[in-house]
């Protein structure tokens, strides 16, 4: 979910990974998957369904328990993280071994159930975005600014599309004071939707 | 010149740069896969009717209200301000039912040596997609 390879190229290089890692600079699989954040997860069969609608990937929301004196996530918050995550893995190898048999994969019903909804708002951010990734492709970057700063008041909820359009840090990460702000201003709502899946702290 | 973009195709128009997007020919059928025929607009097998007594603002001559068409199927179409670059999106309405058919959307992406992957290339394989980025 990068619109730059180049600076996703080192990540992939240093974990040489054995599967396919593809790169998808417009974010398409936002737009095709309702995909609102990474890591985002869909699970999909032999035949191409989807047994798992897109959910987050393992992660949980922890975001607002990082300790800025302390420069980390507070401890219990990373053991809870660090169990989550072991908890998707595990049930990923469930599914991958058991197939359909898996506890984890849903029922048709239950999966329809679990697709997150999309707006009309939402796929004009889409549309925009994808414009916008355009218009930068050709040196156009002041209306393609223009176009982000509308999809972002589009839809709201897209972390993909916040973080690939505003400030880094030095280091490449999104994570300065706008992101800081938005996050602080989640409120109610939550940084990584919870995974309706046993064993999820 | 305008550019018409969709998700999977970028095709270069003689149309005129406009706050409306007018194509003439074949332009929307080469950009969208829809073809204005007697019944309306059709793609595959699906026709959406021209709304009676709005011909004009749809039909001028061999030119086609490609915007007002996309507007009219309830999806969005992003443009520049001058109009010489149009985003024709997909629709929440065709979004929503396509994830809840569960069948999987299929898609066409480079890997890191630009060699490109389907997800219909993975029939017969379980697939965990799942995303990343470096920001």
């Amino acid at each position: 979910m990068d619109a730059n390879i180049e600076a996703a190229r080192p990540w992939v290089e240093e974990a040489s990974p054995t599967f396919v890692t593809l790169i998808d600079q417009n974010h398409l699989l936002s737009s095709l998957y309702n995909m609102v954040n990474v890591p985002q997860a869909v699970w999909i069969d032999e035949q191409g369904r989807i047994v798992r609608p897109t959910e987050s990937g393992g992660s949980i929301d922890i975001l607002r328990e990082f300790d800025f004196e302390a420069g980390a996530f507070k401890p219990e918050a990373t053991e809870r993280a660090a169990t989550a995550k072991t908890t998707y893995l595990d049930a990923v190898k469930d599914w991958a071994v058991n197939g359909a048999a898996s506890q984890y994969a849903f029922e048709p019903d239950a999966a329809r159930s679990h697709v997150p909804v999309v707006s009309d708002a939402a796929m004009a951010a889409h549309a925009g975005f994808q414009l916008g990734q355009y218009l930068a492709s050709q040196g156009r970057n002041e209306e393609a600014e223009t176009i982000f700063a509308r999809c972002r008041e589009q839809h709201p909820d897209s972390w993909n599309i916040f973080r690939e359009t505003t400030e880094r840090m030095e280091g490449g990460i999104a994570a300065g004071e706008e992101f800081w702000n938005k996050v602080m201003s989640l409120g109610e709502k939550q940084y990584y939707a919870s995974v309706d899946m046993d064993g999820m702290p | 010149m305008v550019t018409v973009l969709t998700e999977t195709n970028s095709v270069e128009t003689n149309a005129a740069a406009s706050t409306t997007l007018w194509l003439g020919g074949d332009s929307l059928a080469a950009a969208t896969g829809w073809e204005l025929k007697p019944e309306g607009f059709c793609k595959d097998d699906v026709c959406v009717p021209v709304p009676a007594g709005q011909e004009d603002d749809f039909v001028r001559g061999d030119e086609v209200n490609a915007s007002a068409f996309w507007t009219l199927m309830g999806k969005p179409a992003a443009a520049t301000n001058d109009g010489d670059v149009w985003f024709l999106g997909e629709g929440a309405n065709q979004r929503n039912d396509a994830l809840a058919s569960l069948e999987a959307p299929n898609f066409t992406l480079p890997d890191f040596t630009g060699q490109l992957h389907s997800l219909t290339d993975f029939r017969r394989k379980r697939v965990l997609l799942i995303t990343w980025a470096s920001w």
